[in-house]
């Protein structure tokens, strides 16, 4: 392979389900010899965070949603509800041998996967730099395209 | 068949085995054989991709009980 191929992603969403996506296909393909490009937008800004326990996922409005009992939508948007649910999907996703986030974002900082924070929505919910890992670049659109112009994959998650 | 390292592999799932595999791969030379243990039924399909993309040769792949057993002879 001459010149590596390349992939980039915009990844704006922030909840358990929708942070795995980016993280997966983004270390595998970095594995693969892949350069790989994350631009955070929105919701997937939360991918960058120091903390990644603020993930969570919900039952509410997700009827797609295995659930070990049936559970009436009343019931799903009782308060801790949604800890409850972030918990057993964790919980399962251990037991399953699947890598947690924060191991799956540390094999893709090892692999020189670039991760870009859309800075209009950094200002936008007026997040601080400092709430966010170190080693990300800040930057737009034009910064998005630049790489994604030539690049031989572009995903939207 | 003949291996220089071993890497066990059994117990996690995708895309975990594939990114040890390719660890594990950076710590040999040319021609050395990886032997991988896995028990995600996934692997089987991913190693093939792995090897055709990267250009490491899949030796055999093989299913041992609820094991895979893969041979990766490094380019």
């Amino acid at each position: 392979m001459d010149q590596p191929k390349k992939m980039a992603i915009i990844a704006t969403k922030g909840t358990l389900d929708w942070a795995y996506p980016p993280l997966i296909l983004s270390s595998t393909a970095a594995a693969l010899g892949y350069e790989v490009q994350v631009f955070c937008t929105f919701y997937g800004l939360s991918l960058l965070r120091k903390d990644l326990s603020g993930i969570k996922i919900s039952p509410l409005a997700n009827p797609a949603m295995p659930m070990p009992v049936p559970m009436p939508v009343m019931v799903q948007m009782l308060p801790g509800m949604e800890a409850m649910a972030t918990m057993m999907m964790k919980n399962k996703m251990k037991s399953k041998g699947v890598a947690s986030l924060e191991e799956l974002r540390s094999l893709c900082l090892e692999a020189e996967v670039k991760f870009i924070a859309c800075q209009m929505t950094v200002d936008l919910f007026e997040f601080q730099r400092s709430d966010f890992i170190d080693g990300i670049d800040y930057g737009g659109a034009t910064t998005f395209l630049d790489f994604a112009g030539s690049a031989d994959i572009n995903l939207y998650i | 068949m003949q291996f220089d390292k071993e890497l066990d592999a059994r117990g996690l799932n995708c895309p975990l085995p594939i990114i040890k595999t390719k660890k594990a791969l950076n710590d040999l030379g040319s021609g050395q054989v990886l032997r991988v243990t896995s028990t995600d039924s996934g692997s089987l399909k991913d190693m093939e991709a792995f090897a055709k993309q990267t250009g490491n040769e899949l030796l055999s792949s093989a299913q041992d009980g609820g094991d895979y057993v893969f041979f990766l002879k490094k380019k």
